[in-house]
């Protein structure tokens, strides 16, 4: 299953070099702006899985998106307004996502965790809090954006290395430090999950506490952490989306959804983080593939096509959804306590 | 006998609510002693053991190792003192490989690598003598298997005290021999091993000391070759009670049930129950004994329609003869087909034909009870639902193993739980809780439950209480056969008695009884005859009144190629 | 290894829990409202960080709560306003309820409450021209077209769920999007060229109906809307407290949500139960959607369900999935929404802040739970504690 992944990987990475090579500037464009949408998705889920893997659904993934993104900019803001180098700028404000996101992880891993909350329902909470919460973070903001997105020579350029500088292919500027980031952390998280030691005791959390503590693992220390670090992960994200995909800060009002997309990703992705990437890049085609076809001359597009184009990624995980839970194995199911609380002395 | 204290309990109390599940215990447990921990089920033997492996924490009292007062908060406290406990229902990971279960959790300091793990589990295995692959997933291994990964992961952790949690309940009798014989082995090793068991035989055999517990409370430790058996049951009972069942003959037994060349395939496609014939009498209780999980729940959700068979036959011959025709479950049409066939009398032994009769004098005829069947029924089961053999005028009775995941839910009260087998009677839509109440107060008084009223939650009963409830209800709606898989686990002695008594009555009554043990001597003394499985194929019926445990403990592991081949 | 140290010096654990047996129900809601008014007072603590109208004391705290009371009770038009979005609310949240009972995680209300709306939209859209139609005629075709809707999209996750298991908590929420771009997707077709929005229908409004019934002169305006509104959403709460407590139906749905082994056990065809379940709750969005189409947008848009298909699922968890209970839960949604609006407005607090005080809120409700389980005990304080202190 990890060699597809790779592979996938790869074959979009070759299908690159040849659009370059052959100079089909729209297909490459299409290819590397699905591939660099994709990468939110890449936080969202790679976090999720790490989350679920310790036995908590987190539905509050779209609000600890929104409120990375959130975290981020107003991190940014205020760097900006103290004439941060443009450097600092993008290292204070990947902080600030994290800082924003993991606090947001902390308390929904003290609900759920602690007090042993419903998980479905303080997800939720959370996402209707986060969602309203970096909306009004994001009203404080009072430098205009020109001032770190506008300038080439400013935080933007580091967003964007090592292909910041203008490039023969100009279609590789949409990759950023970022990107890369994303992908780095996806396969780090499935190498910490499946070959480590503490990815060993934090599946076997998920999958029966019960066990993993009579074992001597600290079950509650495990799943607070798994929850902060992969919300961590998941508002990096946001921040991702607004600074470097989207680079606008009205971005923030459409991370909500792709947040649920995360979510679903997850299973698209059977709990391996290397594997949300080749999801990734799958969503994000389909996401971008309705903008891209109505541009093609040689295909007819009305309104109606682009709105069912758009309906695609959502009928897609339904598809997949249907299909995986028609094909059930063993190791390709959710953890086995999912959306359970752990009490030791339950009786 | 002057041994080197190993782990001293003082003063021990620990409570659940308003329960006290134990009472200033005291217990000592030396190096290099097998040490027998005997009680009836709920005597707080095994709470007692989870507060030394820390699963609970003591309300009171100390625990002392080595000398020192120790604080076990957690299992990780509890390794770090060297004891490890091998609980009853196995703490293992599905998913996972046996050589990652045994690792889990540890703090090694080399780097995580299954070859090194491998090669030190080849030698705890070679020290005791165990059987075991490494790679082997636990959700491919038997109960046995599952039981070697869980001993082998408390040595690998170094532990010099094992707590053993009724090791023997799921074994067979040549493995719990294997079993004893790698206990003595590491009791010879300076190791104390504590064990957990309600069974007095195996006591005799394997310990070398005894302490028995009575309602939470420690009652005396012995040196087990100073008592036996007669003695050990008292203190054990708290008073002296005999342990014989009252069994009958079977008073003419007709066959009421005929399985015939049953094959039934599970979910993931396996093979599960293999050519299975046999006939289940009237009047007679019929064992069946096996290793856990060969086959018993499935040959009973078979009959009972809750797993599609593959090919055989399950006929059930429906006492018939002789009983009025009702018009609530069969409709006036067939009455008229069953009536031209001359399968209908009336009570002079004259055929009933419906001739020239209008639909009004046929019902007034059948509701003055004028009309009985003329022969006895046989039916198919196979293939019918539990619905389809309900609306049928069949009753099956069943006990299912899982009281509080099948036969009963524990959210519901216990009105609520009567209403599972009723509540579709009556015509309209709306619900009736009155018949089901009254059900549940003529259960509570006649089995002597123990509980506040109907209307508090099943699960809030205790594990005897719940038993009785479940069994009082497949008995009150007149079962034709009745079958019960392992209907007295996890239930005190008096309780158990009660139910035995129960399926006694039923026998006594014509009732075609089935019952699924895994207590051999139980078994044989209940029993009229006993059909051994193993692995989902029939290996012998024996009388109950002649065979040996030895008998039926090799009929239970009979061609073990075929056992390896079906999982 | 510092476990094996700290094992040996003898500490108890600091904090000791254990399940309660069972709490007497008023406890049980003292703790609720404790926790609720831990939760206000939070509120407060964010509204003062926001509002520079309470940093520079333009206004005081007592004012921040008194608008909690004022947004919902403040004129009679917010009083009727307030009880006409609990009632939307309590409708779709009571469509949920028997779904959660039987363990079914519909959180595709929205969706299925959105594509009602459009349905009862198309039905009047396609026939408001037709003048033979009689107006309650077309009422009716109206509901009916919203039920049919509301169950087919409640239908298609049901039935993938009975059959092969199918996640259905991720199924309906992917629903939920596929019918916001069904709408768009409608209204392009609709939207005559030139304009930008569909604009209101011309027939197939419900208050021509209640016009007939009262007489319109004694009331205002918009309570004549609003009435028939909050009147089917107490009949609904009713009805369906009885369906889920006295009926086979409810009996089943509740067999189903608690085990399906014994579902199975007494002969459930636990597929059935999903599926006519399903069907049901769909048809209860239905109505809600039928309700905001004729009896208050009379169009519709993506944000037809405003977003209550998702805080519908709160009132339910809240009001442990009772009908009844629900009433007060859906109230007390509203209030604080309402609260939270007029607060925006009246201390300058800028972005959505009412999202912020529900989540607050909801935290310490879904927290206060714990101590309803639970029981804490904290470790016995003995003489050793100062020397405890040190370490």
């Amino acid at each position: 299953m990890k060699k597809l992944g790779i592979g996938f990987f790869l074959g979009f990475l070759i299908a690159g070099i040849l659009c370059m090579l052959f100079d089909m500037t729209s297909w490459m464009g299409f290819i590397v702006d699905s591939l660099a949408f994709g990468a939110v998705f890449v936080y969202g889920s790679t976090g999720e899985i790490l989350t679920e893997k310790a036995g908590h659904l987190n539905l509050g993934v779209p609000g600890i998106m929104c409120m990375g993104g959130a975290g981020g900019c107003y991190v940014i803001n205020e760097a900006v307004k103290s004439g941060a180098s443009p450097m600092m700028i993008v290292i204070l404000g990947i902080l600030g996502a994290l800082v924003a996101s993991m606090l947001c992880g902390l308390l929904y891993s003290f609900i759920t965790v602690t007090l042993r909350g419903n998980q479905n329902v303080t997800g939720l909470a959370l996402t209707i809090f986060g969602v309203g919460l970096s909306k009004v973070i994001m009203s404080l903001s009072t430098v205009s954006s020109e001032l770190y997105l506008g300038a080439n020579d400013g935080p933007k350029m580091f967003f964007r290395w090592p292909f910041d500088q203008p490039l023969t292919f100009t279609q590789l500027t949409r990759f950023g430090v970022m990107f890369f980031l994303a992908i780095a952390i996806a396969m780090a998280a499935g190498w910490v999950l499946f070959r480590t030691r503490v990815g060993l005791n934090l599946r076997a959390v998920g999958e029966n506490p019960a066990t993993a503590d009579a074992a001597g693992i600290n079950v509650t220390r495990y799943k607070y952490l798994a929850t902060c670090i992969g919300s961590g992960i998941s508002g990096l994200g946001g921040l991702y989306y607004i600074m470097d995909y989207m680079q606008s800060p009205e971005a923030y009002k459409t991370i909500e959804a792709l947040g649920w997309m995360s979510v679903a990703l997850v299973i698209f992705a059977l709990w391996r983080p290397p594997l949300t990437i080749v999801g990734s890049a799958v969503f994000g085609i389909l996401f971008s593939c309705s903008d891209f076809i109505s541009h093609l001359e040689w295909i007819q597009t009305n309104m109606i096509t682009k709105y069912l184009l758009q309906m695609l990624p959502y009928a897609v995980t339904i598809l997949v959804l249907i299909i995986t839970s028609i094909k059930g194995k063993k190791e390709n199911q959710p953890p086995a306590s999912l959306g359970l609380s752990y009490f030791r002395e339950e009786r | 006998m002057e041994k080197e204290l190993a782990l001293q309990m003082r003063g021990i109390t620990k409570r659940f609510g308003p329960v006290v599940a134990n009472h200033n215990v005291d217990l000592d447990v030396y190096r290099g002693e097998i040490l027998a921990i005997l009680g009836e089920n709920g005597c707080g033997k095994t709470t007692l053991m989870n507060m030394i492996s820390g699963i609970y924490y003591p309300d009171e009292g100390q625990i002392i190792i080595g000398g020192k007062e120790a604080v076990i908060r957690s299992p990780k406290d509890a390794f770090a003192h060297g004891i490890g406990m091998i609980h009853q229902h196995f703490k293992l990971v599905d998913l996972f490989t046996a050589a990652e279960n045994i690792v889990l959790g540890l703090n090694e300091k080399e780097r995580y690598s299954l070859k090194s793990v491998n090669s030190k589990v080849a030698q705890i295995t070679e020290r005791y003598g165990f059987r075991l692959d490494p790679a082997k997933k636990i959700y491919d291994m038997s109960v046995s298997e599952k039981q070697t990964v869980e001993i082998i992961k408390v040595l690998y952790r170094e532990a010099d005290i094992l707590i053993l949690d009724e090791p023997t309940a799921v074994l067979t009798p040549q493995e719990i021999t294997r079993l004893f014989e790698v206990l003595r082995r590491m009791r010879d090793d300076g190791k104390s091993i504590i064990i957990i068991t309600h069974k007095l035989n195996e006591v005799l055999e394997v310990s070398d000391r005894v302490t028995i517990l009575r309602r939470g409370e420690h009652i005396a430790t012995v040196n087990t070759a100073d008592t036996c058996e007669a003695e050990l049951t008292e203190m054990m009972v708290g008073k002296k009670v005999s342990l014989n069942i009252d069994r009958t003959m079977p008073v003419n037994p007709v066959p009421r049930l005929e399985v015939k060349g049953l094959n039934l395939y599970n979910r993931e496609g396996i093979h599960v129950l293999k050519d299975i014939t046999f006939t289940a009498n009237s009047g007679e209780i019929l064992g069946i004994a096996g290793i856990a999980g060969s086959g018993q729940r499935e040959l009973l959700e078979a009959i009972y329609g809750l797993q599609p068979a593959e090919s055989g036959t399950i006929l059930f011959n429906d006492p018939k003869k002789g009983q009025p025709v009702s018009l609530d479950r069969t409709s006036l049409l067939q009455l008229k087909k069953l009536a031209a066939d001359g399968a209908l009398q009336d009570a002079d032994m004259n055929p009933v034909s419906f001739k020239n009769m209008d639909s009004k004098t046929i019902r007034k005829q059948v509701e003055n009870g004028n009309v009985l069947y003329r022969e006895d029924e046989v039916v198919n089961l196979r293939e019918k639902t539990p619905l389809q053999i309900r609306q049928m005028g069949i009753n099956l009775s069943f006990v299912p193993e899982d009281r509080l995941g099948m036969g009963l839910i524990g959210n519901m009260n216990i009105t609520d739980n009567m209403m599972l087998r009723s509540y579709r009677s009556g015509r309209a839509g709306f619900l009736n809780r009155r018949n089901p109440k009254t059900q549940a107060e003529q259960i509570i008084k006649e089995l002597e439950v123990a509980t506040t009223g109907t209307t508090i939650p099943v699960r809030r009963l205790s594990g005897g209480n719940v038993q009785k409830v479940l069994v009082g209800r497949e008995i009150a709606c007149a079962p034709k056969v009745l079958m019960a898989a392992y209907p007295v686990r996890g239930l005190d002695i008096n309780s158990s008695y009660t139910i035995y008594n129960l399926l006694n009555r039923q026998k006594e009554d014509g009732v075609a009884v089935i019952f699924v043990g895994e207590d051999l001597d139980v078994l044989l003394e209940l029993c009229d005859r006993i059909m051994v499985i193993n692995s989902g194929a029939v290996t012998g019926i024996v009388d109950a009144r002649s065979a040996t445990k030895e008998e039926i403990g090799l009929l239970m592991t009979k061609t073990e190629e075929r056992k390896e081949a079906a999982q | 290894m510092t476990e094996k140290k700290r094992g040996g010096e003898g500490r108890e654990p600091l904090i000791h829990l254990s399940k309660r047996a069972a709490i007497p129900f008023w406890h049980a809601w003292l703790i609720r409202i404790a926790a609720v008014a831990l939760g206000m007072v939070a509120c407060g603590l964010v509204a003062y960080l926001l509002s520079d109208k309470l940093q520079n004391g333009k206004k005081t705290l007592s004012d921040f709560y008194e608008t909690f009371i004022t947004g919902s009770f403040g004129s009679e038009r917010k009083l009727w306003k307030f009880l006409k979005d609990v009632a939307v609310l309590l409708c779709i949240s009571l469509a949920l309820v028997p779904a959660f009972k039987m363990r079914f995680w519909n959180i595709g209300g929205e969706g299925q409450t959105l594509v009602s709306v459009l349905g009862a939209v198309a039905v009047a859209f396609y026939l408001q021209d037709q003048e033979n139609i009689p107006e309650w005629l077309l009422l009716l075709l109206m509901c009916l077209g919203a039920l049919v809707s509301g169950a087919i999209w409640a239908l298609i996750p049901a039935l993938f769920r009975a059959k092969w298991g199918t996640n259905e908590t991720l199924f309906t929420l992917m629903m939920n999007y596929v019918a916001t771009y069904l709408v768009s997707l409608m209204l392009i077709v609709w939207i005559p060229n030139g304009q930008t929005s569909l604009g209101t229908l011309k027939r197939g409004a419900l208050r021509s109906v209640t016009e007939q019934v009262i007489n319109k002169n004694d009331f205002k305006d918009f309570i004549v809307d609003y009435i028939p509104i909050i009147l089917i959403a107490i009949i609904l709460s009713a009805l369906l407290f009885i369906y889920l407590r006295y009926t086979k139906h409810g009996y089943e749905i509740s067999v189903v949500g608690e085990s399906i082994n014994t579902a199975r056990y007494i002969g459930i065809n636990e597929k059935k139960v999903i599926i006519r379940t399903m069907l049901l709750s769909g048809m209860l969005c239905g109505i809600a959607g039928f309700l905001i189409a004729a009896g208050l947008d009379q169009t519709v848009n993506v944000d037809s369900a405003q977003g209550y298909g998702f805080t519908g699922i709160m009132v339910a968890w809240l009001g442990k999935f009772n009908p009844l209970i629900m009433l007060l839960t859906a109230g007390i949604i509203q209030l604080l929404d309402h609260g939270a609006a007029q607060i925006s407005k009246d201390f300058n607090v800028r972005g959505a802040f009412p999202e912020v005080i529900v989540g607050i809120i909801l935290f310490f409700i879904i927290g206060s739970e714990f101590f309803i389980n639970y029981q804490v005990h904290f470790r016995k304080f003995r003489k050793k504690t100062g020397k405890e202190a040190v370490q």
